[in-house]
């Protein structure tokens, strides 16, 4: 035991006399938060919308009202012909056109695709837009819905449709886990580096008591980056934390060690410091942020793809994370994810303790 | 016979720490010039200094005819530098390394192509053209390394503890290299913790706590201080050491 | 305490041949010196001792202690202390921290052998504070020792402790060995210095894995078979030159001040000084001497 906290001492040491890198580890969790949060997102605002009714009626005026009012709108009130818009258009001084065709009983948008997420973005907002009018309408007597309405699983929870909601989950595990991995899979590589290494393997350490010493000040510097990517989240990006707390983070815990464990991992297999921060960065960037279901969704993806991604630590972890923190669900519903992130871990920490050798070679 | 290093009260402080004290000594062409000192006498910063790398906070010196101050570019181009440290690249291989280097120093490809034959014939290495740097042993790697730091034909090449570790044989075998090259000219300023080797030296100096307390060829020393070699010399003047680091 | 029997080790598939049959032993109480150049093979042998390298599987045995340097590497490192090559404590930890750590490392305290380290320790304890990675070499050197020494090892393996550390920190070093001797501990220690062996009680010679010679230092010495020579004079570059071409002059090596040649038998040292004279070279002066570890090891 004594060995065991003399090592964490060590470590502890190591951190917080290495102000730099200290100071990268608390820092970018902050940066990248707010990165995504507000710069990096797909939201997508000030659409310049033009209307164009050849015969205004109660609906297109109130239709044209909801644009008007809309944040994410900019209605163009000065242009009038389907002449003038369609010139706008093409000049980009227009993002998207609405045709009210009465006769046909039907609305057309034209939508400038230059940039296919900003207009396929643009097209379901107003189509959110022209379905909450009709519904709305529905219930005070119009007695047919001239419109099919599509409505979008995702907005459900997001009913503002802003994306910093999505996003946070997703970042969070993606953060934790580049960080965590990136800190412990430079630790044992750094003592073999320096030479260390051989007069710890020449003393009678055991292996294990190693690895999970390694790991516990890296656990508590990644319980504060924890606490400030929510604190960010919920006062910043004014996301909401529905479910429980305690729960959010015990998950958390899990997945930080789980991460912290992968590190370990990696750094009983490279040979270098830049080895394992380059290999920690393309696994957990590439896999990570591709398969977690924070860009791509699951469903999407072909079938081989989505047995890929099971063994993702993130996308489980993403998943609980918006299931409590997003949805407000308990313990209850996401069991699974946190049976599948403790399996991990543990495998991880037993695979990194049957890797580290107590031989040189 | 004209001086290729001249060096007026060089001093380097760092913040209260004084690394090297109002040093003085000049190096004649083709000298063999021993540098020594225990270690953290100042002998690295010393050298850092000569070589342009790091600019001194007092006094005045030039290396080659340039002054180490304002003409540190021009410093680096007229001399060689190898240290046990750095020398060559463990994953290229020999003539690559000698392309490398005879590049860096802006030879003429036709004039590498050529010297490099010499050079190979010279060290009777023309078997180990294609062999990776890191597949020699030490000794052999020490001796390419020195070719190649005198290979642009340099004022003055400065050698930081070139046979650190290196078999006996091949450390006569270095050592016969150096005398080669002070005869075709070439200074040589060398540090060594082989005191037998500081004998090879025309003169040596012997730095303590960051001043030159011994600058004089090593008989001369030996008879001023009644030592019967140049170990002894070298016991009496750095026991009386000071400071710790 | 240390048992060596026909040990061998390759790299890369047998392409490297780091060891090739080495086989000696060290009682209690001696200072073993293992005297080489570097890729004779001595951080291989003393990693393999220190449980850190297996051997070659199959050919030869090692054991430490009694202990078996494959099987018992558990208990192996309960008994032994190991300074590896380079410096390998930890720079961002201070003096103190780094001593501490490694005491509890292995158990103990430093309270409880400081008695053992003291004469060592001693001399750094006044920076105690100070990072490692701000000491001096000799100073680190120091350090990197008492750590070694702080759990009071039986057996004390030291890999070129040496090297890169300048005369008068090294004279120093060998002293503190001695002092360890006195207490019967047992010190393994390679070098690539040729003086040093003088301060073993027995030395090796090791040469590209293999052990050319065993023996205490005057052993070796006294086995030396040529006739060694100095000769000493003035232009000493040219007149080493010279020496090589005379035809009874077997080798010729600069040894400081002087040079050190080997010669057949029945020539006199007057014969040589008038053919040097006759070459030019006055007042040269040719003596017999005694042979250096350095002769006897380019004489092998």
């Amino acid at each position: 035991m004594k060995q065991f906290i003399a090592f964490v001492n060590k470590e502890f040491y190591h951190l917080v006399r290495d102000r730099r890198s200290m100071l990268i580890i608390l820092g970018i969790p902050v940066v990248q938060i707010l990165l995504f949060g507000f710069a990096i997102n797909t939201e997508v605002k000030d659409i310049r919308v033009a209307m164009h009714a050849p015969h205004p009626d109660a609906f297109s005026e109130g239709v044209t009202e909801r644009f008007r009012r809309n944040e994410f709108f900019n209605l163009r009130e000065d242009l009038h012909t389907p002449r003038e818009m369609e010139m706008a258009l093409q000049k980009g001084r227009l993002d998207m056109a609405v045709l009210f065709h009465p006769s046909e009983e039907s609305i057309q948008l034209i939508v400038n695709s230059a940039d296919p997420n900003r207009g396929s973005i643009a097209t379901t907002y107003a189509t959110a837009i022209i379905a909450g009018y009709q519904l709305e309408e529905s219930g005070v007597g119009m007695s047919q819905i001239p419109f099919a309405i599509e409505v979008e699983s995702r907005m459900i929870y997001n009913p503002g449709m802003e994306s910093a909601y999505m996003f946070v989950p997703g970042i969070m595990g993606l953060v934790l886990m580049l960080i965590c991995t990136m800190m412990t899979s430079v630790s044992i590589v750094r003592e073999k580096e320096r030479g260390t290494m051989e007069v710890l393997l020449a003393s009678p350490l055991k292996q294990g008591t190693m690895v999970i010493a390694k790991t516990i000040p890296y656990l508590l510097i990644s319980i504060i980056n924890l606490v400030s990517i929510l604190l960010l989240s919920y006062f910043v990006l004014n996301v909401p934390i529905r479910g429980s707390l305690i729960l959010l983070l015990g998950i958390s815990v899990i997945y930080i060690f789980l991460s912290l464990a992968f590190g370990l991992l990696i750094s009983t297999v490279v040979r270098s410091q830049i080895n394992a921060v380059i290999i920690s960065a393309i696994i957990v960037m590439l896999p990570g942020l591709m398969l977690s279901g924070m860009i791509f969704p699951i469903e999407n993806m072909p079938s081989i793809l989505q047995w890929v991604s099971d063994i993702v630590p993130a996308r489980w972890y993403t998943q609980a994370i918006k299931k409590v923190m997003i949805q407000g669900l308990g313990g209850a519903m996401v069991w699974k994810e946190t049976l599948i992130l403790t399996g991990m871990a543990l495998l991880l920490v037993v695979g990194s303790t049957l890797n580290l050798k107590p031989r040189l070679e | 016979m004209d001086k290729v290093i001249e060096v007026e009260g060089l001093t380097k402080r760092f913040g209260n720490f004084t690394a090297v004290d109002r040093i003085s000594f000049d190096v004649k062409r083709g000298e063999i010039f021993g540098f020594l000192g225990a270690n953290g006498a100042g002998k690295t910063t010393a050298i850092h200094m000569l070589c342009g790398l790091s600019k001194p906070t007092e006094g005045r010196g030039s290396v080659a005819g340039f002054d180490i101050t304002r003409e540190n570019e021009m410093i680096k181009q007229n001399i060689g530098y190898m240290s046990q440290k750095f020398s060559l690249y463990e994953d290229l291989r020999v003539w690559e390394n000698i392309r490398l280097f005879g590049g860096i120093y802006g030879l003429a490809d036709k004039v590498i192509a050529k010297k490099t034959e010499e050079l190979l014939e010279r060290l009777n290495f023309k078997s180990e053209r294609n062999t990776m740097v890191k597949a020699l042993p030490l000794g052999w790697k020490q001796k390419l390394a020195f070719s190649i730091a005198i290979f642009h034909e340099p004022e003055i090449v400065f050698l930081d503890e070139p046979t650190g570790g290196v078999d006996p044989a091949m450390r006569r075998q270095f050592w016969e290299m150096i005398y080669d090259a002070a005869e075709r000219g070439i200074t040589v300023f060398v540090t060594t913790h082989y005191m037998e080797e500081a004998e090879y030296c025309h003169r040596v100096s012997i730095m303590v706590d960051g001043r030159i307390d011994a600058l004089d060829s090593p008989r001369n020393l030996r008879e001023a201080y009644g030592a019967k070699s140049m170990d002894e010399v070298f016991q009496q003047l750095a026991r009386k050491a000071q400071r710790a680091d | 305490m240390i048992q060596v029997n026909e040990l061998h080790k390759t790299y890369r598939n047998g392409r490297v041949k780091a060891l090739n049959g080495v086989s000696f032993s060290v009682d209690k109480g001696e200072i073993f010196g293992v005297i080489g150049p570097d890729g004779a093979g001595k951080s291989t042998l003393f990693r393999i001792l220190a449980s850190l390298l297996i051997p070659d599987p199959g050919r030869g045995k090692a054991t430490v202690g009694g202990y078996d340097v494959i099987r018992d590497y558990r208990q192996i490192r309960q008994i032994i202390g190991y300074m590896p090559g380079r410096f390998s404590l930890y720079q961002d930890l201070s003096v103190e921290e780094n001593l501490k750590f490694f005491a509890t490392l292995f158990n103990t305290t430093v309270e409880e052998n400081y008695s053992l380290i003291k004469d060592i320790y001693g001399q750094i304890e006044p920076f105690k504070k100070r990072r490692a990675g701000a000491l001096s070499g000799g100073m680190k050197q120091k350090l990197a020792l008492s750590c070694a020494l702080v759990h009071r090892p039986k057996v004390l393996i030291l890999d070129e402790p040496t090297t890169g550390v300048d005369p008068v920190s090294r004279r120093e070093f060998w002293d503190m060995l001695g002092r360890l001797r006195e207490l019967g501990i047992t010190i393994l220690v390679s070098t690539a210095y040729m003086d040093e062996a003088d301060r073993c009680t027995r030395v090796a010679l090791a040469r590209e894995g293999e052990f050319i010679a065993i023996d205490t230092p005057k052993g070796i010495t006294r086995d030396y078979s040529e006739v060694l020579w100095s000769v000493e004079g003035d232009r000493m570059p040219a007149l080493l030159n010279r020496l090589r071409e005379y035809p009874s002059v077997k080798t010729a090596f600069a040894f400081g001040d002087k040079h050190h040649i080997t010669v057949e038998k029945g020539i006199t040292t007057e014969e040589l000084e008038n053919y040097l004279a006759n070459n030019g070279f006055k007042e040269t002066r040719v003596e017999p001497i005694e042979p250096t570890i350095e002769d006897c090891f380019l004489a092998m």
